[in-house]
């Protein structure tokens, strides 16, 4: 490849490849400086630049044309440049129109994370509790919609969609035969198999990992445990369709329900086909390869109890804290 | 009287068919581009006439034309957006059903200039009648031999086909409209990369307004320096205008730009006056998404001087006291006008256009016109002025596409401007659905900043 080009996100200078967009180079970073997104999903081409989530302040263009950009612009969809300088948490502007998009993403949204399967690992939850206000002005009916099936799998919870377009990106991409699609426009805008026709396709259950919300969810999974009760475990199976290497999230000794593996994003490493996904539900199916590693902030590590406190004999040994690195900082996390 | 270069021979009858239009000196610039200019030289031309796009965004024509990329062996396109569905804006569709020779003229020369040889017309889809007036004048200048294979023996071939719309406002921004074109959901792009690199299937295209496509007309004929003459400033030429609302004479003008907006409303020529004898409260200079004026505002600058139909003075003095010529469509609002009502009917329909594909924008639009319908029927708080306030400025600049922008700017101004008539409406609810606010201070002579 050709020379890397750098970029400064809030003062911290990065190295990377031409084409990059601004959200990737930032995830490079990693950390708190990375800005959130809904809507962007790496894995799938041409998403993102819908949710407005992501937006931050080019402070400078680049080296060769040193002019801010004029409006906050998508860092997901905007492709970094020699010498540019972006600001994200660090710029007023960029917070106060966040919360904006927060506020105006939660309007119609029936926060009804009480019974809903994907509260706990629910971007828009995440979303709302990091940057969103705690009462809302919004005093309007909120607009709904039936629960549709969608197969005998999934079912479509329309009001919780936040019209991302990842779902109509992964039929498009990842099945060779989409039949849900956007319908309407502007708030009354939905997510529909037109005459309620079933989607029918070996992938189609991906759709579930790439919904951000609980718009879409495992009908086999449905109102069975919360999230934060089972335990993630990383298993594989040989499987002919897809590459078998998967999530599997138990409850004592039952497996609950198969994912997809997804990384601190939210995405997936790999797509996983159906038959992995709804129908290989018995420990006996997989190879069980170890504990699934999980955010340490993520409330589905909350109950959880192997985190003991590294011995204080390891802080005086180099190689100890070396190879308890993770452990110790877990420690000083609290 | 000022000159008239588009509507000049409006009013001969027959002027739609392709005979009169010839005979009236039509195709005149056909020949002239096509035996004489290389098409650089026509681009170079429109460059000189310093004309600016007519649909609103005011980009120079000839820039844009220039910036088109042209590499080997892709196709380039011209696309224009007759797509006209702003509120208070129809100059396009009169020009399209009363002279369709001028825009398919234009779209040769245009098509020419940009080395396409199949151009399309983008025709909002509730226009069927012009679909057809189009469809016909094509079909004549076809059969006089100005489109199709080799013409005038030029060696240039072009095929224009007109293309009806699905029925939504949205397509009418350049990029949801060549994806509308190309046969899909009209959901605007993602800019970079603009349309002068990668347009209509991918391939290098220009969107232009009908009027900036048929004002090369004129251009090719007199001279881009000739054309610079008319008008003020960096506003080149003449302007149509659609005016509407409570005026003696509504319809559309063309006027040359650096008129005075006083000259506009009260002369006979044009508007003749406000209508039964009142008096002028408001006016949306450009169409429904720019920021809508007081009497005051609009006749004078914040200095004391006269504000000028042009792209310069309209937008003097910025948000604060300005506005924008936008596409053209002004609207005259009288004395007996409420603006509450007004913004709600604006905001409405912002709601019903949006295409839902980003957030501020598709949950944005719905608050504030639910908002503003309940102040309009006396349902209001005092703390809805200024969350409305506060929610069009969450939506505008964080949007794909000016929707978002165009929303939130008439009901920013309308608050900016008559405030007083808003919390009028929420603190005497009653009163306000039995009677307007009426005129108030609307239209007093500005206090004057005395320089220092």
């Amino acid at each position: 490849m050709s020379d890397k080009i750098k970029v400064t996100i809030d003062g911290i200078p990065v190295e990377v490849e031409p084409g990059t967009s601004i959200l990737n180079a930032a995830r490079q970073i990693g950390g708190d400086i990375v800005p959130p997104a809904m809507c962007y999903y790496s894995k799938l081409e041409g998403s993102g630049g819908k949710c407005r989530t992501c937006l931050v302040k080019v402070s400078k263009g680049s080296e060769k044309d040193p002019r801010p950009m004029p409006k906050l612009v998508a860092s997901c969809r905007t492709t970094v440049m020699d010498g540019m300088e972006v600001q994200n948490i660090t710029s007023p502007e960029v917070i106060e129109a966040r919360k904006g998009v927060v506020e105006m993403l939660l309007i119609n949204h029936p926060l009804d994370c009480p019974i809903c399967d994907q509260a706990g690992e629910c971007h828009l939850q995440d979303l709302s509790y990091e940057h969103g206000a705690a009462t809302t002005r919004y005093e309007f009916d909120r607009r709904t919609f039936d629960r549709v099936d969608i197969g005998d799998k999934i079912q479509l919870h329309m009001n919780r969609c936040i019209l991302c377009y990842r779902c109509v990106f992964t039929a498009d991409q990842i099945t060779n035969n989409r039949v849900h699609g956007v319908l309407g426009r502007g708030d009354h805008a939905e997510i529909s198999t037109y005459i309620e026709k079933a989607i029918d396709n070996d992938f189609s259950g991906n759709v579930i990992d790439v919904c951000p919300v609980g718009a879409l969810t495992d009908k086999t999974f449905r109102f069975k445990n919360r999230v934060w009760f089972t335990k993630p475990v990383e298993a594989h199976r040989d499987c002919p369709t897809c590459s078998g290497k998967v999530t599997l999230w138990y409850k004592g000794e039952e497996v609950l329900r198969v994912t997809a593996r997804k990384d601190v994003y939210g995405e997936v490493e790999d797509f996983i086909c159906n038959t992995c996904r709804f129908d290989k539900k018995s420990t006996n199916d997989w190879v069980i390869e170890g504990p699934r590693q999980v955010s340490r902030q993520s409330v589905i590590n909350a109950n959880h109890y192997d985190t003991l406190q590294p011995l204080p004999v390891i802080k005086k040994n180099p190689e100890l804290m070396e190879a308890n690195k993770e452990q110790f900082e877990r420690a000083t996390k609290f | 009287m000022g000159r008239k270069l588009l509507l000049e021979h409006i009013n001969v009858p027959g002027i739609n068919t392709f005979q009169v239009y010839k005979e009236k000196g039509g195709y005149r610039a056909v020949e002239k581009a096509l035996k004489t200019m290389s098409s650089d030289d026509v681009v170079e031309e429109v460059k000189k006439s310093g004309l600016r796009g007519r649909g609103g965004a005011g980009f120079p024509t000839g820039m844009k034309w220039s910036f088109l990329a042209k590499p080997e062996g892709v196709p380039r396109y011209l696309v224009c957006n007759a797509d006209e569905s702003e509120p208070g804006t129809f100059k396009d569709r009169y020009l399209m059903t009363h002279i369709p020779h001028a825009l398919i003229e234009g779209m040769i020369i245009g098509s020419y200039a940009l080395g396409a040889n199949t151009s399309y017309i983008y025709v909002r889809g509730e226009m069927m009648p012009q679909i057809r007036i189009l469809e016909k004048a094509i079909a004549e200048a076809k059969a006089a031999g100005y489109l199709g294979k080799n013409i005038l023996g030029s060696g240039y071939d072009l095929e224009i086909y007109v293309q009806p719309g699905g029925g939504a406002y949205i397509c009418g921004e350049e990029t949801a409209l060549l994806e509308s074109l190309e046969g899909k959901r009209g959901n605007p792009r993602i800019k970079p990369p603009f349309p002068a690199i990668a347009g209509l299937y991918g391939c290098p295209t220009v969107v232009n307004n009908v009027e900036s496509i048929a004002a090369t007309v004129p251009i090719v004929n007199e001279g881009g320096e000739e054309y610079a003459k008319i008008g003020i400033g960096r506003s080149t030429g003449t302007k149509l205008i659609s005016a509407s609302g409570n005026i003696n004479q509504p319809g559309v003008y063309e006027i040359e730009l650096g008129l005075s907006v006083e000259d506009f409303i009260y002369s006979d020529e044009y508007c003749g006056g406000i209508a039964n004898g009142k008096r002028l409260k408001a006016v949306v200079a450009g169409g429904s998404s720019v920021p809508i004026l007081p009497a005051n505002l609009i006749l004078n600058l914040a200095n004391g001087d006269k504000r000028l139909m042009s792209y310069e003075s309209l937008s003097e003095g910025g948000f604060a006291t300005g506005t924008m010529l936008g596409s053209g469509g002004f609207v005259v609002l009288d004395e007996d006008q409420c603006i509450v009502r007004n913004t709600w009917n604006f905001s409405r329909f912002y709601h019903h256009e949006s295409c839902g594909q980003c957030s501020p924008c598709r949950e944005g639009t719905g608050w504030m016109e639910k908002v503003l319908h309940r102040i309009e029927y006396g349902h209001g708080k005092m703390s809805d002025i200024d969350l409305l306030v506060d929610v069009s400025k969450k939506i505008e600049g964080n949007t794909i596409c000016p929707l978002g922008d165009a929303a939130a700017w008439p009901v920013a101004s309308a608050i900016r401007h008559f405030r007083d008539e808003f919390e009028w409406h929420v603190k005497e609810p009653k009163l306000a659905l039995e009677r307007n606010y009426g005129l108030a201070h609307y239209a007093d002579p500005l206090k004057i900043a005395e320089e220092v």
